[in-house]
């Protein structure tokens, strides 16, 4: 009789009997692997597998993470990459193997945790077990000598363990054949400490809750992100956005019909040029409605039914003019300039202008380097602070055919650099400016550089799986702490007459599960028993009687 | 937000007179280990690995062994001075912090600093509360000064302000607990290391091989060691996990997602599983003992990866280090 846990050694299956239907030989293999898959010694292996298998998820490009540097990977690794790639080393946490481990691992979890809960929800009714034979074998026991006789020694120890919040359970021992019942020979068990099993299975089943919430994301959820420039706004369907993901039961009709506007975006900084906080003012509704205004920020989104709206990066659109030499005057162009260096705010970009109706091979496109707070040294201009004190840029201008309409996808903030080196693009000019001033080119088509607007990188994202999440994370802890921190005891004590002096010898025993050291509690209650014996036994026998 | 100069130059004084008096302490150990020659017969009770018949330790609580005033006095000594140093060692955080007026973890030589005091504090606790433990202390605390040393010269960072994303109220939940965790698990992994020692050299002495007198057998006996690293990892398990939950949560306001694998994500999972499988494997059969030590020396190992590679070799958006690249 111990309180340890069910075993979950892997216990073998007697042999099949030679006369067995094929029929049981098959569910007795069966059994044998069941059990095999949900013992302890297969979870541990399984939660190794679990933590092996996470390792190159953080060691090679994830596509999940940056799919940039997963195609700066395979140029580096032209060999390698390919057959990582067949091994899903590039998409580890969505790889069969993955799923295949932590799958294994929950379906041994719940071959665990469903026989034990049911063994529990029965250990819950039914009363302490009996008293083993041999209590003095038992990790902390001891013996008390009083001259109480035994019934009235065992309602002392009851009432000790009671006011300790024990379930207590008096029987006749099994031992007291000799002696008769009921005088001599009666036992105790009592028990407490539920709760820690109860810890236990609920940290097991959040486990599988989490899992399942997690899975519910995955399926449900989308999300989407958008360059936004100020004054400018977006509505949430998979064709605005610049890049998107979504589960796969999620269709494009089921998105939350909202649209973001754009308002102001501001960046501030410490003395020291640490960015201290970005807010983005935006006016948000579904379409057609008049927006609603928030602030929002790092560390602080919108939340809408759902919904969040995150500000996840910003920078600089330069804008320019372009004058032809016809006269025709185009204002107020821009484009987003992205962020190479988050210090200095130092951004590259290109404006692409196919239609300035001088012919497909007299398109242009200004290519160049925005600078919010410039500083030009040997003609090369650099930025020296992320605020926008004295911006400037510096641009190439092209002229050629920029394949826009060729099929082939090109990057919106960049030239393709075939096009350059193929002679497909020819550089024809190139200037430093600042804002208000212009250069004017060969054919005398004046470009202008006007100033600049912020843009904020924005992100959509809608999990309906998150709050569920959360619940089985929260009550994962509080089972973890209720398991970790609680302990089940059981105590059992046996009387016997003692042949000397004709009182009693109480046998004591406990048996602890659970954190601590079990002796010096053990050696407490003892001596709290012991004077409670001595205290019940020094009163006159009458009044004893009459309590 | 400006930074009083006089307050910074007063923590980094402090810092290395922790180091000093965590030196002077780490001596002390020592010397109680060098004089701590105790008689064979009155060795620490040695408690068989538990097996199915339970734990075969006698009804009493193991006897506190007997050993020399010299050697005695020597551990109060190591014990006095370790708690000076921590205290000094505290200070270093507290004047950081108002120095640059916010909490003193926001860079990874505040974060280092502020784990190897908890790893610090939670050992001497242990060592106050159970002097068999004071053995251990040149084989925490040793580590300990290197441990400073080392971020004294390699995570040194300027107090500074917080960049924006780190200003939130979750900096103080978030980690605070991974401090928390990982300061105790340092405690712990060290505990099985030593238990890995201690239980390798009474199986050679059991087999007649080497001398009972050395340093070895003078550490806290087997058993002790044993429950002294399962303790602290009990404890520990679930201020990470609460860790981990809190990221999840504030990742969920700062980056748009509770969890995306970033590469601190994924390592502190990979240390969850592996501390999951230490408690599981210290109560599974064929597990516990040196198997289940090993688990655990792996999952510091684990945690020590996580905090150096991941800070500093990988890009991931956990990028607070506040080195130079």
């Amino acid at each position: 009789m111990t309180i340890e846990a069910p075993p979950r050694t892997t216990a073998a299956t007697p042999p099949p009997a030679s006369g067995r239907s094929a029929g049981r030989r098959v569910l007795g293999t069966l059994l044998h692997w069941w059990r095999r898959l949900t013992a302890m010694r297969t979870a541990i292996i399984l939660l190794f597998l679990l933590a092996l298998a996470a390792v190159p998820g953080s060691l090679l490009p994830q596509r999940s993470l940056s799919k940039n540097n997963v195609t700066t990977y395979f140029t580096d690794h032209p060999t390698l990459a390919p057959i990582l790639d067949r091994l899903y080393l590039f998409d580890v946490f969505s790889s069969p193997w993955f799923a295949a481990v932590y799958l294994l691992l929950f379906i041994s979890l719940i071959g665990c945790v469903l026989p034990r809960a049911l063994e529990h929800a029965r250990a819950l009714r039914a009363a302490p077990p009996r008293a083993p034979r041999h209590l003095l074998r038992l990790p902390d026991s001891g013996r008390l000598t009083t001259p109480l006789d035994g019934a009235a020694a065992l309602d002392v120890v009851e009432e000790e363990l009671r006011v300790r919040r024990y379930r207590v359970v008096r029987r006749e021992s099994a031992l007291s054949t000799s002696s008769g019942p009921g005088a001599y020979g009666s036992e105790l068990s009592a028990e407490k400490g539920y709760l820690k099993e109860t810890g236990n299975l609920l940290f097991h089943l959040s486990l599988i809750a989490l899992l399942l919430g997690l899975a519910g994301g995955k399926l449900w959820g989308y999300e989407g992100s958008i360059l936004v420039t100020e004054g400018q706004g977006f509505c949430n369907s998979f064709q605005q956005y610049d890049t998107y993901s979504s589960g796969p039961l999620v269709r494009g009709a089921d998105l939350t019909p909202l649209c973001i506007n754009l308002q102001d975006f501001r960046a501030t900084y410490e003395p020291n040029l640490t960015a201290s906080s970005f807010t983005a003012k935006i006016t948000y509704g579904g379409p057609g409605q008049a927006g609603t205004d928030a602030t929002i920020g790092v560390n602080d989104p919108l939340r809408v039914d759902g919904d969040r709206v995150y500000v996840t990066g910003h920078g600089f659109s330069p804008t320019f003019s372009v004058t032809l030499p016809d006269g025709t005057k185009f204002t107020d162009v821009s484009v987003p300039f992205l962020p190479t260096e988050q210090k200095t705010m130092s951004s590259e970009g290109a404006l692409k202008l196919p239609d300035l109706g001088a012919g497909k091979d007299k398109q242009l496109a200004i290519q160049g380097l925005f600078a919010p707070t410039g500083l030009v040294q040997n003609k090369i201009l650099t930025s020296v602070d992320p605020r926008p004190l004295a911006p400037e840029v510096a641009i190439f201008v092209y002229q050629g055919y920029l394949g826009l309409d060729s099929g082939i996808p090109q990057s919106v903030y960049s030239l393709d650099p075939g096009a350059i080196s193929r002679g497909q693009l020819t550089k024809i000019g190139a200037a430093n400016l600042t804002p208000g001033q212009s250069m004017t080119l060969a054919d005398g088509t004046k470009i202008g550089f006007t100033g600049f607007k912020e843009f904020a990188a924005l992100q959509f994202s809608h999990d309906p799986g998150e709050y569920w999440v959360l619940g089985a994370a929260i009550s994962l802890l509080a089972g973890l702490l209720g398991m970790l921190l609680l302990r089940r005891e059981r105590v059992f004590a046996r009387v016997e007459p003692d042949e000397g002096s004709g009182g009693t010898v109480l046998t004591v025993a406990t048996l602890t599960r659970g954190s601590g050291e079990s002796g010096p509690r053990f050696a407490a209650l003892t001596k709290d028993l012991d004077a409670a014996l001595g205290a019940r036994a020094s009163k006159p026998e009458g009044s004893a009687r009459d309590d | 937000m400006t930074i009083d100069p006089t307050l910074a130059a007063l923590s980094d004084h402090l810092f290395s007179i922790s180091v000093a008096l965590y030196s002077l302490a780490v001596v002390a150990f020592c010397a109680q280990l060098a004089f701590g020659r105790r008689p064979a017969d009155a060795r620490e009770p040695e408690l068989v690995a538990a097996g199915a018949a339970g734990r075969a330790v006698p009804p009493t609580a193991p006897a506190m062994v007997p050993e020399s005033a010299r050697s005695r006095r020597w551990g109060q000594i190591a014990v006095a001075v370790a708690v000076l140093g921590a205290l000094t060692h505290a200070g270093v955080l507290v004047t950081r912090g108002l120095a640059a007026d916010r909490l003193p973890w926001g860079n990874m030589y505040e974060f280092a600093t502020a784990m190897v005091l908890v790893a610090t504090v939670s050992f001497l606790i242990f060592a106050v509360r159970m002097p068999a433990v004071r053995h251990l202390g040149a084989f925490v605390m040793g580590p300990v000064v290197v441990a400073l040393v080392l971020i004294g010269l390699f995570l040194y960072a300027e107090a500074g302000p917080l960049v924006a994303a780190l200003r939130s109220y979750w900096l103080a939940v978030h980690v605070t607990s991974a401090i928390l965790g990982f300061g105790i698990f340092f405690v712990s992994g060290i505990a099985s290391g030593a238990y890995l020692l201690r239980s390798r050299h009474d199986a050679r002495l059991a087999a007649g091989q080497g001398r009972g007198d050395g340093v070895l057998s003078r550490l806290p006996s087997a058993a002790t060691l044993d429950r002294v690293a399962h303790r602290t990892a009990v404890f520990g398990f679930p201020i990470w996990t609460f860790a981990v939950i809190a990221g999840a949560i504030w990742a969920e306001s700062a980056w748009g997602r509770f969890w995306g694998w970033d590469p601190k994500e994924t390592w502190a999972f990979i240390a969850w599983v592996v501390y999951a499988a230490y408690l599981h494997a210290r109560t599974t059969a064929g597990w516990r003992g040196r198997a289940a030590a090993w688990v655990n020396v792996t999952g510091l190992v684990v945690m020590v990866f996580n905090l150096l590679y991941v800070n500093m070799v990988s890009t991931g958006l956990h990028s607070y280090a506040g080195l130079p690249k």
